[in-house]
């Protein structure tokens, strides 16, 4: 009883170690605990957040890869983003990207990977094993193999898919690009929403799922009204994700290259070719940061809708 | 409201389980009936059979004059209270009252009438706008309830009703539970390891032991009777001694003792066989002086119930327990002597109540 009445004379006890063991959880104090975390910073400053910022330098210079403004670029102010917005070929690229992103992203894998991992979440044994290792290799591939596999499959002449269709001839990439690069795009990344969901999906108390059976829920009222509340969160982050990741996607071009005649030039592709294959690096460092400015409105708008209340 | 009777019900697992071993039972219309069993048991598996969250390998599941054993659940027109009450947590309480009506496609304004209604008569009209995370677990209980209740099924099943609560809580639920499903009249199952809850709430109750009823009856009479030893561990909150012991002619040595036949099984045993003498600790009376017909021994421990004492008797190396009332408690080391109530004590042949 006497102790606990007597709080003030053990304070300064407790005061006299305060310097020695901090109340941190690690107990470290705040300058052990920043040279621990200092290397890091530096590397993510050097290798991302300066790239970043030299792109927005960039931006407003008339930089070019040869010639007098290699060597002396002038600062020409919002000329580049000004010339941008002006071109149509940005503008076309900017409705293939979205094209890209709600076909390939949104709709494909992310339909495609809760389809999966909801059909799949009972099962157990070898069907569910095979399937997943597939859809997991398609993720994992690098993307050089991947892509010399697609133009395999999808070549005019001898492409696996026309021997199947037995359609000899059908020029797939030249006929269709954007359907080809979305299933493409689809069939790589599904793996990656398809785990995601597993994940969450197991996280749905049966119990919950079974009491919208007895009330007579059909298969779509149960996603409507149990799976999908709980999983909400699971949901966005995931679009948010695979919507950036997409966004900023460069394989298409090792497909199709952007062609034929800009029909599948996505963004990333479209400042690959003016920045590096016509050499106007400050035009496609403008446009670097006009893709910076469309990721940083998406993120806000997914976050926004994670934390709006339920 | 109707009755409910399955028949030859088997249910196996893959892999060979035998959950439910070709069951027969009848739940007559209105009755509140307990299945009672130790983890593993079937009593779950049976429960979730009657629902249809389970298909039964074989056998039939008659509600009312309906065979719904290839039933879809939904079809089925019963409700159930799940053990983690299975609320919605993104919807309010009128919300989840009203699900199943909602799938019912009843109309908006009705549903909330209904909702208000039933809410209203649990107590819970000034809950209605809360979502459950923000209820106690008895104010859950109660929604979960509620929701069943708007349904209008023909029967009602619960699950582990009162596990979640805690103990002072668990008492209080008890109590209300028995006096809702006799106030609504609903043909009610439900499930429970409990012994106590069983006993407490039921009309009638089957006790289950891997996959096989092992004893069907009201609680007096299965507190009173178990049909064979497997009941007789199982039911009772204190166990009820289980002595061997051999027929001597008009009596029985029971742990080197003589103690008398009991009523119920006199003259239908024969000399010189084995049997398993069953008397509760409740049913002994305790003594300290030598009485005719009575177990001695020393007293090795004595246990507080609180408005009587558990004495643990040391009979010739066998415990025998007995329930002394307060105030008469011997001390550790004393002789004493328990004597059997003839009209309560069992004799059990191979296991049988004779």
């Amino acid at each position: 009883m006497a102790q606990a009445t007597s709080p003030p004379e053990t304070r300064p006890e407790d005061e006299a170690q305060a310097p020695r063991y901090s109340s941190d959880a690690a107990g470290l104090g705040k300058a052990r605990a920043g040279a621990f975390a200092a290397p890091a910073l530096l590397l993510i400053a050097v290798f991302l957040v300066f790239p970043a910022l030299w792109v927005l330098y960039l931006g407003l210079t008339n930089y070019r890869l040869t010639g007098t403004a290699a060597a002396e670029p002038q600062f020409v102010g919002l000329d580049n983003l000004l010339d941008a917005v002006s071109n149509p070929t940005f503008w076309s690229s900017t409705w293939l990207t979205v094209q890209f992103v709600l076909g390939s992203a949104v709709i494909g894998q992310v339909g495609l990977g809760f389809a999966i991992a909801w059909l799949l979440r009972d099962r157990r044994g070898p069907l569910k094993r095979v399937v997943e290792g597939l859809v997991i290799l398609a993720w994992i591939l690098p993307s050089a193999i991947v892509s010399f596999l697609w133009v395999a499959l999808l070549d005019r002449d001898g492409g696996t898919l026309n021997a199947l269709l037995g359609l000899p001839g059908f020029a797939w990439l030249l006929d269709h690009p954007m359907l080809s690069i979305i299933v493409f795009n689809t069939w790589r990344g599904t793996a990656f929403s398809m785990m995601l969901y597993g994940a969450a999906l197991g996280n749905v108390p049966p119990s919950h799922l079974e009491s919208a059976r007895l009330a007579g829920a059909s298969g779509w009222q149960q996603l409507r009204d149990v799976v999908f509340p709980h999983i909400r969160g699971h949901i966005l982050t995931n679009l948010l994700l695979i919507s950036l990741w997409t966004f900023n996607d460069f394989s298409p071009f090792l497909l199709t290259a952007g062609g034929p005649d800009g029909k599948s030039e996505v963004l990333a592709v479209h400042v690959y070719k003016v920045a590096l294959q016509s050499g106007e690096l400050g035009y496609g460092a403008a446009v670097s940061t006009i893709i910076l400015l469309i990721n940083l409105v998406v993120a806000v708008f997914y976050l926004r809708l994670l934390r709006s209340k339920k | 409201m109707a009755a409910i009777e399955l028949r030859g019900l088997t249910k196996v697992y893959p892999g060979g389980v035998r959950a439910l071993d070709a069951l027969d039972l009848v739940i007559p219309d209105g009755e509140f009936f307990a299945l009672l069993g130790p983890s593993g048991c079937g009593k779950t598996t049976l429960l979730r059979t009657i629902a249809g969250l389970e298909t039964a390998t074989g056998g039939a599941v008659v509600i009312g004059d309906r065979d719904v054993t290839g039933v879809q659940p939904g079809a089925r027109d019963v409700a159930m209270v799940f053990q983690d009450y299975a609320l919605f947590p993104h919807m309010d309480v009128t919300d989840n009252i009203a699900y199943p009506l909602r799938i019912k496609k009843v109309s908006k304004n009705d549903r909330r009438d209904k909702a208000a209604e039933v809410g209203a008569r649990l107590g819970l009209e000034h809950l209605m706008d809360r979502r459950p995370g923000q209820l106690s677990g008895g104010q859950q209980q109660r929604v979960a309830l509620a929701r069943v209740m708007a349904t209008q099924a023909q029967a009602f099943l619960f699950d582990e009703p009162l596990s979640n609560l805690d103990a002072r809580l668990r008492l209080e639920a008890r109590t209300f539970l028995k006096k809702l499903q006799r106030e609504l009249g609903v043909t009610t199952v439900f499930v429970t390891h409990d012994q106590a809850e069983a006993l407490a709430m039921a009309d009638r109750m089957a006790v289950m032991e891997s996959g096989h009823i092992r004893q069907i009856g009201t609680p007096a009479e299965v507190f009173q009777r178990p049909a064979n030893t497997f009941v007789a561990g199982f039911i009772g909150s204190t166990p009820m001694n289980l002595l061997d012991g051999v027929v001597r002619g008009d009596t029985l040595e029971v742990a080197g003792c003589k103690v008398a036949v009991p009523a119920a099984a006199e003259g239908r045993l024969s000399d010189g066989g084995k049997i398993v003498y069953g008397v509760r600790p409740e049913y002994m009376t305790y003594s300290a002086e030598p009485a005719d017909g009575a177990l001695g021994g020393k007293v090795s421990i004595v246990e507080n119930l609180g408005a009587s004492h558990l004495v643990t008797l040391d009979v010739n190396d066998v415990n025998v327990q007995a329930v002394v009332p307060e105030g008469s408690e011997p001390a550790v080391g004393d002789d004493g002597y328990a004597l059997p109530r003839r009209d309560r004590a069992l004799v059990y042949l191979d296991g049988e109540l004779v």
